[in-house]
């Protein structure tokens, strides 16, 4: 495909295909998506709804698991891991950003960053300092001890961005992380995952209909009828626009 | 890295992590739990006041089988409405285990915190229940002039306690199990 081939795959799909209910009924959100993701890089992901763009989603954060086909996160199958191992992935590998948040609605800021922490087995001093730390990077670090209900939703969404870096994951994952959020708070969204791909060399893989996600891309998946329908790079993108 | 599984190695956290986890919801959701736990404190409150009853009635063998009736009647009141306090108060969570799922929680590690949340909450809503229902035979038994020695009553009272943690733990964790179990992406998609 379009990308250089000295970057190593960090996630690759071959030929998934996810259908939820059986018989007549039977609904095929994925139909054969093969396809690979490079790490550092800031991929969107585009696609009407009901075109199977979540489900591909959902596939390649390991959220859930397709019917036919492999999804390799750093090589590794996720079909074949156990609930631990799946666990242990989610963990260490990605970091998850949502459309709604999620924060943990009964825990403060900096428990909700400091929450994968001691699931991954960080002592509690170190994982205070380092959520405090990220809390610092997202511009939040003044309002640590105050709870999800107690932020603005720009604020909750940059919670969740320190939460998901929890780890150190290679990939972050954002579902319409600007889907939620008026024009400006979406551009200080935009820009502070643009800035962790560049200073931090994390892959940031989105979901979204946001123009201005899609502007700082470097590539583009467009996803139609449950299949990877074009790949559109940064430089096409370009001449597009100017056309 | 190639396609090695050894690196894979998940600890739970210490104990202490699903512990704070479950204080801090109960904390934070205070009323909501209030109300769950007063309907466990009324099924074993109405349990319990039975029994007390009973323990004062005389040995008429007409009274004996209509309060053998009421106690029956009672336990499965209690049974119904400990199950479904708990039961709603874990499904409208799932978006939340969901969620915890994707932070790298262990399904094991949800189950603690709900194990311990339920425990708690159990313990509390069945002990006031116990009391609640205790007073309120004695009072009646009183009213009538019956006098019951209050000794009597307390196995009644720690078996409605008992009975109350049980039903209370039993129908938190079956939920929860079954959420843990899922994958993140349908718990996350569940809306109530």
């Amino acid at each position: 495909m379009n990308a250089p081939s000295n970057q190593e795959a960090v996630v690759r799909t071959v030929n998934i295909v996810k259908q939820y209910g059986e018989g007549e009924a039977a609904v095929r959100a994925l139909n054969g998506v093969s396809c690979e993701i490079f790490g550092g890089e800031y991929l969107s992901i585009m696609g009407p709804s009901g075109s199977g763009k979540s489900t591909f989603f959902n596939m390649i954060g390991g959220l859930d698991k397709p019917n036919e086909g492999s999804v390799f996160v750093n090589s590794v199958d996720i079909a074949q891991l156990t609930p631990r191992e799946l666990a242990f992935l989610r963990c260490h590998t990605i970091g998850y950003i949502f459309q709604t948040f999620n924060l943990i609605t009964v825990r403060t800021a900096l428990e909700n960053v400091t929450l994968p922490m001691l699931f991954a087995g960080t002592a509690p001093d170190e994982a205070e300092d380092r959520g405090m730390k990220l809390l610092d990077l997202v511009g939040l670090g003044h309002r640590y001890h105050h709870r999800p209900t107690e932020l603005s939703g720009g604020q909750q969404q940059r919670v969740a961005i320190a939460r998901s870096l929890a780890n150190n994951p290679a990939i972050i994952l954002a579902d319409e992380p600007t889907g939620n959020l008026d024009l400006k708070t979406g551009q200080e969204i935009i820009d502070l995952l643009k800035r962790l791909q560049s200073d931090h060399g994390v892959t940031i893989i989105s979901a979204t209909h946001d123009h201005k996600m899609l502007d700082v891309s470097d590539r583009i998946f467009h996803i139609r009828d449950g299949q990877l329908a074009d790949i559109e790079t940064k430089a096409e993108r370009a001449t597009a626009v100017a056309h | 890295m190639t396609g090695d599984k050894s690196q894979f190695k998940n600890v739970d956290p210490p104990l202490w992590v699903a512990w704070h986890q479950a204080l801090a919801s109960i904390r934070v959701r205070f009323f909501r739990q209030l109300i769950t736990s007063s309907g466990i404190a009324l099924g074993i409150a109405f349990l319990v006041s039975m029994q007390t009853l009973r323990a004062a009635e005389s040995d008429v063998a007409k009274d004996q089988a209509r309060l053998q009736w009421l106690i029956g009647t009672s336990l499965i009141m209690c049974l119904v409405g400990v199950t479904n306090s708990m039961l709603m108060s874990v499904t409208e969570r799932f978006r939340e285990i969901g969620t915890i799922k994707c932070l790298g929680a262990s399904d094991g590690f949800i189950v603690k915190v709900f194990f311990i949340e339920a425990a708690l909450l159990g313990l509390v809503g069945s002990a006031m229940g116990a009391v609640l229902g205790g007073l309120l035979g004695f009072g009646v038994n009183a009213a009538n002039g019956l006098s019951v020695p209050f000794l009597t009553i307390v196995p009644a009272m720690l078996g409605g306690v008992v009975l109350g943690l049980l039903l209370t733990v039993v129908a938190a964790i079956a939920p929860a199990v079954q959420a843990a179990k899922m994958p993140a992406a349908a718990a996350l998609r569940v809306d109530i």
